[in-house]
């Protein structure tokens, strides 16, 4: 509804009579064109979360009976539904191994990438070119084309049901994404500063160490973050892969183990799709600027 | 750059010696990890595809026979059409809203930084979980959107979401699109900032109106990235598995099954894990045709560079 309006709006524009620039186009012209639509759309991308946190705290009563509560608020807020997460589930412990596969991931594959990423870009060896469009093409493989030969490989290392198994797959999209990220950021690196060090007799792993790492830090957190990030969220190997229920990760955990009988428990479901998502969007609230640079980068380079 | 050097050719000579060497030892553990864990299980997975393999049985080589069955399956023929139906709808809306909502946020705006945090929400929060939100937002019996059709009038029964084929169709696509506009917009945002104001301002004087600013001046310039951003969002929803197991697991009837959700079915709960591995396999003709999409989209940027210089 509000969409065909500002289109409609867009369309009158065309006789050409407001001067062109934003500035000078009228206010209500501006509310009807640019404010009503952006707010219907951060409306409807936020409502979800509102959703799952009012649901998260309904008592269950409330939760059900649409005729004497209002869906929309909550009269009488409870901890149960957090508190049975918290005390009666495995929650915390998916929880801690989401924080410690995702921790390690995420440590292995910045080190394997930063290494790579300099290797490619700045010693310049025979073939550099090559690897790294083959890193780029490693990049487009998605995981749902992989999961059934890693699954077998998995069993046959005898890694099944253990962190390791998704500690050593999640690298394989972690590392073509920070090497990729990363390259960027070491081309943006002057030539001259590493000649210098040359020059002044330092070894590749000083340079590397001492001078382009440390200006290259806004990258390293970048990746790092945005590598932690895809691990947390990665769910179709940690479902394959992991068996028991003191293995799993928190999306693998809270959709097979909170979801048992027919009555679906959806006040511990929504508290542990809150609680789950809480550590990404708090590490996100902190480092906006890095998230944008870093999927814009990977998508621009 | 080290033959600018002249004083020590030991030094020089041992530079040019160990680059390659180097380079190698380097590259060594992104490589070994790559290799083993993403090359080595793309081969095995075509291999696995010629094979019976099950869960617990090694398989032998049984030839095509895995993919002359999924021929005649049609259940397969419908993941197939399911999940062009899913990526061509939502990727196409996922374009036209993302767009939409760059060109937005890229207009004079308070609390601009705010409004661009809050937009990449969706794409932060891990897809199982805002897809468990989904679920009980289209539960069949306590779904909020039924209630608040109902209190205005527009419906009288709760709308069966998730039970009926092509409602949960539209309610999968529907979902996939939620989580993926901000990737769309906030990316073409940062191709919008990168366009020079001079631009519009040298059309404005030229007597364009404002969709003729967009058709002529910012459409163009945005090609090259909605090029690339496009050929990522359709190799994401291509694949997607998380969202359709989280809300229908493929059902009702088969209908919202896709090609990586049957693989999954198939493959890992049915144990078949050859024929598993042939869906998966099925999948890569359309991977490569979105990767040529994205080349020849790269091609075209540097050519355009290229002519403005």
């Amino acid at each position: 509804m509000a969409g065909s309006k500002a289109f409609a709006q867009m369309g009158d524009v065309k006789s050409g009579d407001d001067g062109g620039m934003n500035y000078l186009s009228r206010l209500p012209r501006r509310i009807v064109t640019i404010y009503l639509p952006l707010g219907v759309f951060v409306f409807v991308l936020l409502f979800p979360f509102y959703w799952m946190a009012i649901t998260a705290v309904k008592p269950n009563q409330e939760l059900t009976d649409y005729k004497n509560y209002s869906p929309f608020w909550v009269v009488d807020p409870t901890l149960d539904h957090i508190k049975y997460l918290l005390f009666e589930t495995s929650y915390p412990g998916w929880l801690w191994n989401t924080i410690l596969v995702s921790l390690i991931a995420t440590l292995l594959s910045l080190i394997a990438s930063v290494f790579a990423a300099y290797a490619i870009e700045r010693l310049r060896f025979q073939g550099a070119k090559q690897i790294g469009l083959a890193i780029f093409m490693a990049y487009l493989v998605p995981p749902s084309i992989l999961f059934i030969p890693l699954a077998v490989m998995v069993f046959n290392l005898g890694l099944y049901d253990t962190r390791f198994a998704l500690i050593l797959t999640y690298p394989t999209f972690l590392i073509p994404f920070c090497t990729w990220l990363l390259m960027g950021y070491f081309r943006s690196i002057p030539y001259e500063l590493e000649e210098c060090a040359l020059i002044d007799g330092a070894t590749r792993w000083q340079i590397l160490i001492k001078i382009v790492l440390p200006l290259a830090v806004p990258g390293l957190i970048s990746a790092g973050i945005f590598a932690f990030t895809l691990s947390w969220n990665e769910f179709i190997y940690a479902l394959t892969f992991i068996q028991s229920s003191e293995m799993k990760t928190v999306p693998v955990g809270v959709l097979t183990e909170l979801v048992r009988s027919d009555v679906y428990e959806w006040g511990s479901l929504m508290a542990g799709a809150l609680i789950g998502s809480l550590p990404v969007v708090i590490l996100y609230s902190f480092f906006v600027e890095h998230y944008v640079s870093s999927m814009t980068g990977a998508v621009k380079e | 750059m080290a033959s600018s050097v002249p004083a020590s050719p030991p030094l020089l000579a041992r530079l040019e010696q160990s680059r390659l060497g180097l380079g190698i030892l380097f590259m060594l553990p992104a490589a070994v990890l790559l290799l083993v864990f993403l090359t080595y299980p793309l081969g095995l997975g075509v291999w696995l595809g010629f094979t019976d393999e099950k869960i617990g049985r090694p398989g032998i080589f049984i030839g095509l026979e895995n993919y002359e069955y999924l021929i005649d399956d049609s259940v397969f023929w419908l993941a197939v059409f399911n999940t062009l139906l899913y990526t061509t709808v939502a990727s196409g809306l996922k374009f036209g809203l993302g767009l939409w909502l760059a060109l937005l946020l890229n207009e004079n705006l308070p609390f601009k930084a705010f409004f661009r945090a809050v937009v990449l929400l969706p794409w932060v929060v891990p897809t199982v979980l805002s897809a468990i939100a989904f679920w009980w937002i289209y539960d069949a019996q306590f779904s909020i959107l039924s209630w608040v059709l109902m209190q205005a009038g527009i419906i009288d029964t709760p709308i069966n979401f998730l039970g009926d084929p092509n409602n949960a169709r539209a309610s999968v696509i529907a979902a996939n699109v939620w989580r993926g506009i901000p990737f769309v917009a906030i990316t073409l945002l940062a191709g919008l900032q990168t366009i020079p104001p001079s631009l519009y301002e040298a059309a404005t004087l030229d007597g364009a109106g404002s969709w003729q600013r967009f058709r002529y001046v910012t459409f163009p310039l945005l090609t090259p990235i909605i090029a690339i951003v496009m050929t990522f969002s359709v190799l994401f929803t291509f694949t997607d598995f998380q969202l359709i197991y989280v809300l229908t697991r493929g059902g009702p009837v088969n209908a919202t099954h896709l090609m990586a959700t049957l693989s999954f079915q198939r493959g890992i709960s049915g144990g078949n894990l050859g024929e598993g591995a042939a869906i998966a396999v099925a999948m890569i003709p359309f991977l490569l045709a979105a990767i040529l999409f994205s080349y020849f989209g790269l091609q075209r940027r540097r050519w355009q560079q290229g002519g403005d210089n």
